[in-house]
């Protein structure tokens, strides 16, 4: 991956009065990538990608295309184009007008027009929509005119500021796969902002987890899920079991009072430090075999697999087995050395605890919550 | 129940409009009374094509509804998108309070204000006459600014941004964005902002009264002959004007039906 | 950074400056005129010279506050009423009670001199009977039945428009927890039309006591109101414009408190809704 950077942030500064949204931000973009800009609501993906688009400037810092600094250029200068949350399609013109909207404003001849907007069309699996009304069309169906017409410019970046998050389950994948397969055809940079860590992990070429107007960690989809860099993002970031650890030498963990193997180094002696277990990694055994021991205070059957909670001295695991369990069974935890993985101590540690409060609805309401950014 | 609520509705409007109905008959008058009907006749509305005072002052109700009309809506609508722009909330809303004005006050006292206005330029000035064609024009655009104004910002405000950002984002300039996606999404309520202001040019008696001097409308000249004896001449424009009213309010009930359902399926 | 702007404030200095001249202005210089004399000394004489129009004041008053209530009593069932109406017919009855109101009030006034007048319909109808003639006309009842009649549209479109806002679920939630037709008038339906009758009252209150042409048509000249007044002094000649602008200023005033007033009892409701 030695492709070049075709947008650099730099030391960006965002605040609204008070409040800070971007903290120094700094942010290569590599030419032809899928990036995602992950993170919950009010981090600031959603400013950045505006700061991106020149709908909004930064206090401070610079914006880099291409080599040069467009700070202050405006958004109709800039080769890029965005998708919009709920796509901002003209409700005064057609199918067509909508995607032919960016061409006629560059003054193309209507044959050039009418070439690419039929090219367009084709490329959304929108083939005969051209005279359409827009409020005749369905959300995915809209989804698709904002993405042949922002293309239509032939951007060289692609913005897409949550573009899946009004649809529903089923189509959301479906889009996923053609977002995927659109931006292999263009070959253009795609910058996807989502707080769905599903999507950003199936979708990304990298991923950028974001909170609090920093970048937590930038990495590939698998770097992010099993090196997360720190607390937040191993919590964000599908389910984890987090502990307080010391890191009694190279490949040495002490957690839960057990002395465990691991494949981590570089810490220094008895350095505190955070351990993350993920749910799957962890077999249950029986008692007189594990290398810890607990007892089951939850059962939830879920289809692919149990979800189970284990109290381990007062620390409740979260586990995901195969295997049948009975609330009020007795039972081990076998915990192989590739299933560790330490984390240096930050800000976050210590925020996220163990699961004794987690439940399902609690984690559903909170999606819900994070509809609209910034 | 039910045919009592009829009944009562059907009172209302047979209240409404029993003058009407009245006014109607009586243009038909053989005889020169609004009293006693003495025979049917279109004699009345004959007279009407050869009667120069009421044809001028049609044209001049006509020429100041529809330059006045024009002016406030241009302005209003440019009005609107400034007001909203501005960037304290104090400054905006002392610029509505001050819009509110000419709403909430009596129509005698913005145009005796108005009035007091115009005598005093034409002092400053010593025109001949301080009254006449441009203050008429000047005043109905003063009364009818408001009403432009509050039909067109709230449908502005209710805008979404993302449009604009979208023809930004397109390639359009700021202007360019204005006239290709801002103002048609906001064309129906500019539309209705017109037909407000077209129609309360055309009624305006009170306000014209005191600043329009020799330039006389048509309720100015309606007025006039009320004073003295009136003849069923009088009802004959008036019928004819109800007529126009009517014709043109089922045009607009017919686009705004249409706009509406247009809209209705845009959910 | 305004967030919501699609244009410069540039655009709005044309009407700001319009609105200066054309509005804030006029009224500086009726105050001006208002507190001076003939020749621009500071004087508050006019405002001694008012007890002399006491009477129009006072008849000014009584009659928009009767026309008002009347206006209102009327009104009131016609709305609900409409609402109970097919939505297209509800429409059609809107068109026909918004029609009349685009007509010249003139026109509209002067008629009823025709059907009120000593040898008009109404008298003409009872002759036949051997009753009257009534005095009808020249009254101050008929007076106040012009301004019911010029201004009762301005009562029924926003007490409708409010009404006809008014979510079913609602009345269907009140039928469900017990309530009958009347309550759910009392305790449902008046309470969220409120804002309509609020605005309704303003609208209706503030032509009546400003008007000038109904009094002098329906009630023959015999009593001026304050509107009159002020037509007749800015007629007579600029000698007058003192005291005609310090009734304008008294008149304005007046229905500024009244609006004033009209507006915090439906801000009072907004927050309870």
């Amino acid at each position: 991956m030695t492709k070049q950077n075709i947008i650099e942030l730099k030391d960006i500064f965002v605040s609204f009065g008070e409040e800070k949204v971007l903290d120094g931000l700094n942010l290569d973009i590599k030419d032809k990538e899928f990036i995602t800009l992950l993170g919950p609501s009010g981090c600031g993906k959603t400013t950045t990608l505006r700061i991106i688009a020149g709908f909004l400037d930064a206090d401070a810092g610079e914006v880099v295309f291409e080599d040069k600094n467009i700070n202050g250029v405006p958004s109709y200068k800039r080769q890029v184009n965005t998708i919009f949350q709920r796509y901002a399609l003209f409700p005064h013109l057609n199918v067509y007008e909508n995607v032919a909207f960016g061409l006629r404003v560059k003054k193309l001849k209507e044959k050039e027009i009418k070439e690419i907007v039929t090219e367009m069309l084709h490329l959304v699996n929108l083939d005969g929509f051209e005279k359409r009304s827009i409020s005749t069309l369905s959300g995915g169906q809209q989804q698709r005119v904002a993405i042949a017409r922002a293309i239509a410019n032939k951007p060289k970046v692609l913005l897409l500021d949550e573009p899946l998050a009004a649809l529903d389950l089923k189509l959301r994948k479906d889009m996923q796969k053609e977002l995927r397969r659109i931006q292999r055809q263009l070959g253009i940079t795609f910058v996807f902002v989502t707080h769905d860590q599903e999507e950003a992990l199936t979708m990304s070429d990298r991923v950028v987890v974001m909170n609090k107007g920093k970048i937590q960690q930038i990495g590939t989809p698998q770097d992010i899920y099993n090196e997360p860099e720190n607390a937040f993002v191993a919590d964000f970031i599908g389910e984890s079991n987090i502990l307080d650890g010391i890191m009694r030498d190279d490949f040495v963990a002490e957690f839960s009072g057990h002395v465990f193997d691991c494949l981590d180094k570089g810490f220094d002696k008895n350095e505190n430090v955070d351990v993350v277990v993920r749910p799957e990694d962890v077999d249950i055994v029986p008692a007189d075999k594990g290398m810890l021991k607990g007892t089951v205070t939850s059962v939830d059957f879920l289809g692919v697999h149990y979800e189970i909670i284990v109290d381990i001295g007062g620390f409740k695991w979260m586990i995901q087995t195969t295997d049948e369990c009975f609330v009020g069974d007795n039972v081990g935890l076998f915990i192989e050395p590739d299933a560790i993985h330490i984390m240096k101590k930050s800000e976050y540690s210590g925020l996220y605890g163990d699961y004794s409060t987690y439940s399902e609805e609690m984690e559903h309401l909170s999606d819900i919550t994070e509809d609209d950014d910034e | 129940m039910k045919t009592l609520s009829r009944l009562y509705i059907g009172l209302i409007l047979l209240f409404l409009y029993a003058p009407v109905a009245v006014m109607i008959v009586f243009s038909f008058n053989s005889g020169g009374s609004v009293w006693v009907f003495e025979g049917f006749s279109l004699d009345w509305y004959k007279g009407l094509t050869t009667n120069t005072s009421m044809l001028t002052a049609l044209e001049h109700t006509l020429i100041i509804a529809i330059l006045s009309s024009v002016i406030s809506t241009v302005m209003g609508t440019a009005a609107s998108v400034g007001i909203l722009a501005l960037r304290k909330r104090v400054s905006r809303s002392a610029v509505m309070s001050v819009t509110n004005i000419p709403m909430m006050n009596a129509d005698i006292v913005t145009g005796v204000s108005l009035m007091l206005l115009f005598v005093f330029i034409g002092n400053l000035f010593t025109l001949k006459e301080s009254l006449g064609f441009f203050t008429v024009l000047a005043a109905h655009i003063t009364f009818n600014l408001p009403y432009v104004i509050l039909s067109v910002m709230p449908r502005l405000r209710a805008t979404d941004m993302s449009l604009h950002e979208a023809a930004l984002d397109l390639g359009c300039t700021p202007t360019q964005s204005f006239f290709k996606v801002i103002l048609p999404s906001i064309s129906t309520s500019i539309f209705t902002g017109a037909i407000m202001a077209f129609t309360l040019s055309l009624d305006d008696f009170v306000i014209s009264y005191f600043t329009c001097g020799h330039y006389q409308t048509l309720p100015i000249v309606i007025y006039n002959m009320t004073k003295k004896t009136v003849t069923p001449d009088v009802y004959a424009l008036s019928t004819l004007i109800f007529l126009a009213v009517f014709v043109l309010l089922i045009l607009y009930n017919v686009l705004q039906s249409k706009a509406e359902s247009r809209r209705g399926f845009n959910v | 950074m305004n967030k919501k702007s699609f244009g410069s404030r540039i655009v709005a200095a044309p009407y700001m400056v319009w609105a200066a001249i054309f509005i804030v202005v006029p009224l500086l210089i009726m105050a001006y005129f208002a507190f001076t004399d003939g020749s621009g000394n500071f004087t508050v004489d006019n405002f001694m010279q008012i007890a002399r129009f006491k009477k129009a004041f006072a008849l000014s008053i009584i009659y928009a506050v009767i026309a008002t209530i009347i206006t209102l009593l009327l009104a009131y069932p016609m709305a609900y009423y409409m609402t109970k109406l097919k939505i297209s017919s509800q429409r059609m009855v809107m068109m026909l009670i918004m029609l009349p109101m685009w007509m010249n009030f003139l026109i509209r006034t002067y008629s009823w001199i025709t059907i009120l007048a000593n040898t008009g319909l109404i008298n003409k109808f009872l002759g036949l009977f051997g009753i009257g003639p009534l005095q009808l006309i020249n009254t101050p009842g008929a007076v106040i039945l012009g301004m019911v009649y010029d201004f009762i549209p301005y009562m029924i479109l926003p007490i409708y428009t409010a009404m006809s806002k008014i979510d079913n679920s609602l009345l269907e939630a009140a039928s469900d927890l017990g309530s009958n037709s009347w309550s759910r008038i009392r305790r449902v339906i008046m309470p969220l039309s409120l804002p309509g009758v609020i605005s309704g009252i303003t609208m209706v209150f503030v032509p009546s006591i400003s008007t000038f042409y109904i009094s002098q048509k329906l009630g023959g000249n015999k009593d001026m109101l304050i509107g009159d007044a002020i037509e007749y002094l800015f007629n007579t000649g600029p000698q007058y414009y003192n005291v005609a602008s310090t009734l304008s200023l008294i008149l304005m005033v007046m229905i500024l408190v009244c609006t004033l007033i009209m507006n915090r009892f439906g801000d009072d409701e907004e927050v309870v809704v």
